[in-house]
């Protein structure tokens, strides 16, 4: 088989990060398991967020757990997608804003008419 | 695990005939039963071993509760996921003299509810003869409509009607709430057709609010994937159908997809099946394995054989023991048998559960 960092079979053994600090990994996994419970957001909602922030940090793992995750809990494809366009627009709002910075330091050095 | 094991071959493309008109391999139950028996081939252990463990094997019935009739496999429509392998070109469909046998069963039970399934029920030509028999008997009865029936010929109309007379409890599946996953599952133009045919039901008073006739959906996913919680799903199909199509029902059921015929043909073809049974054991569940529907329900095939469900009816595992055929029909040699099983059947112990009835737990 050939060899790559990401295998989805490391996915399942997600849990084994305990093996080597058990507190710490225990402390996780409860946080973890909190956080996506029903509360003020829904458990639906929480989904989307998980899925556009595993493509906004482009986590393979997440990305394949969040799409199960969404298509059991009947998300459609127009949900998913409109998800990814939101973590798309702030990535790319993220880089545009900076132009602001550019565009200061652009006035600041070069002569300006008027 | 993205590679099926060696042992199973992906077969020929995927087509709208039934496997049994294609003479597909997949066809015979023989073939499915030697891909699920061979654990080993995809790594997972046995059911057997697994019921072992919570002494819950060998399986033992606790009572008829459900009578649930296949009366045919007949079908107007070609789903992709069918384990019957319905269609418009299936002949087999349960004789007058079959119906009688069953009623003179039922009438020696105690079992509250019949459930008449397919095909689609409605195309039996005693169909209607037999639920008014099955009513007159006290009985409640479940019809597993597949909704563009109604539409589908003038005949059917007033199916509605006849369902509402004998308050027959309505259970149409649907897949999604929209038209692009329900038509790759169940066929182009199968939404449009099932939102009408929902309401021409809610018109004369299936699923609404402070009416007793009963308008359930079923929700298989439509792909290799387990249903989600049932609660959430419900809430979400009531609000996308009710804002996008003013369209009103009962309860939703979730129900697992088992690998059996059609939706076994599309594991293998897709390279999914490795990968769904072994989901399907990860989330092997006691709770649900304690309460699956074999344990109350016997299911009687078009020809009057006895099975333990619907799923094994298609794979003709015939019930243990000497009731074999309903004009041999014996309640208490049947209370004393095992149930067979194979590895289709985690799909009733995954999760929360699943069964013609829904979720489990």
């Amino acid at each position: 088989m050939k060899e790559t960092y990401y295998n989805r079979e490391d996915l399942k053994k997600f849990g084994n990060i305990t093996e080597w600090q058990q507190e710490l990994g225990d402390k996780f996994f409860d946080y973890y398991t909190s956080v996506f419970k029903e509360g003020a957001l829904s458990a639906r909602e929480k989904s989307l967020i998980a899925l556009a922030v595993a493509h906004t940090i482009q986590c393979p793992y997440c990305i394949d757990a969040y799409t199960s995750d969404g298509l059991k809990r009947g998300i459609d494809e127009e949900e998913m997608m409109e998800a990814l366009h939101v973590a798309g627009a702030i990535r790319g709002g993220a880089s545009l804003v900076h132009g602001v910075q550019m565009m200061n330091q652009v006035k600041e050095k070069v002569m300006q008419g008027g | 695990m993205g590679n099926p094991s060696s042992s199973i071959k992906k077969t020929d493309k995927m087509s709208e005939a039934t496997l049994k008109r294609q003479k597909h391999r997949l066809s015979s139950s023989e073939r499915q039963l030697e891909i699920l028996d061979n654990h080993e081939a995809v790594e997972i252990p046995a059911f057997q071993q697994k019921m072992e463990k919570i002494d819950l094997f060998p399986l033992r019935p606790k009572g008829i509760e459900i009578f649930q009739v296949n009366v045919g496999k007949m079908c107007n429509q070609t789903c992709k996921h069918c384990h019957v392998d319905a269609g418009p070109d299936r002949q087999e469909i349960m004789s007058k003299e079959t119906m009688q046998q069953c009623l003179d069963a039922l009438s020696q039970i105690d079992a509250a509810t019949v459930d008449l399934t397919g095909g689609a029920p409605e195309m039996n030509p005693n169909f209607r003869w037999f639920v008014e028999e099955i009513s007159k008997l006290g009985k409640g009865i479940i019809v597993r409509c597949n909704l563009t029936i109604i539409l589908s010929n003038p005949k059917y109309h007033d199916l509605p009607e006849f369902f509402k007379k004998h308050r027959v409890n309505v259970v149409s599946s649907l897949p999604y709430f929209n038209a692009r996953r329900t038509d790759a599952q169940r066929g182009d133009g199968v939404f449009e057709k099932s939102i009408k045919a929902l309401k021409m039901l809610n018109a004369i008073g299936y699923g609404m609010p402070d009416s007793d006739l009963k308008l359930d959906l079923v929700y298989n996913p439509s792909g290799a994937f387990l249903p989600g919680d049932q609660i959430e799903l419900e809430k979400q199909f009531k609000r996308k159908l009710q804002r996008g199509f003013e369209v009103k029902f009962n309860n939703l059921l979730t129900i697992t997809n088992l690998p059996v015929s059609r939706f076994l043909d599309y594991l293998i073809q897709s390279e999914n099946y490795e990968d769904y049974m072994n989901e399907l054991v990860n989330a092997f569940n006691p709770v649900a394995a304690k309460g699956v529907m074999c344990r109350n329900t016997l299911s009687i095939g078009w020809d009057g054989h006895l099975y333990d469900c619907d799923f094994n009816q298609m794979l003709e595992l015939k019930v243990a023991g000497d009731s074999k055929h309903i004009s041999e029909f014996n309640e208490l040699t049947l209370s004393k048998r095992n149930i067979k099983t194979s590895q289709h059947c985690y799909g009733c112990t995954a999760g929360a559960g699943s069964s013609c009835g829904g979720a489990t737990t």
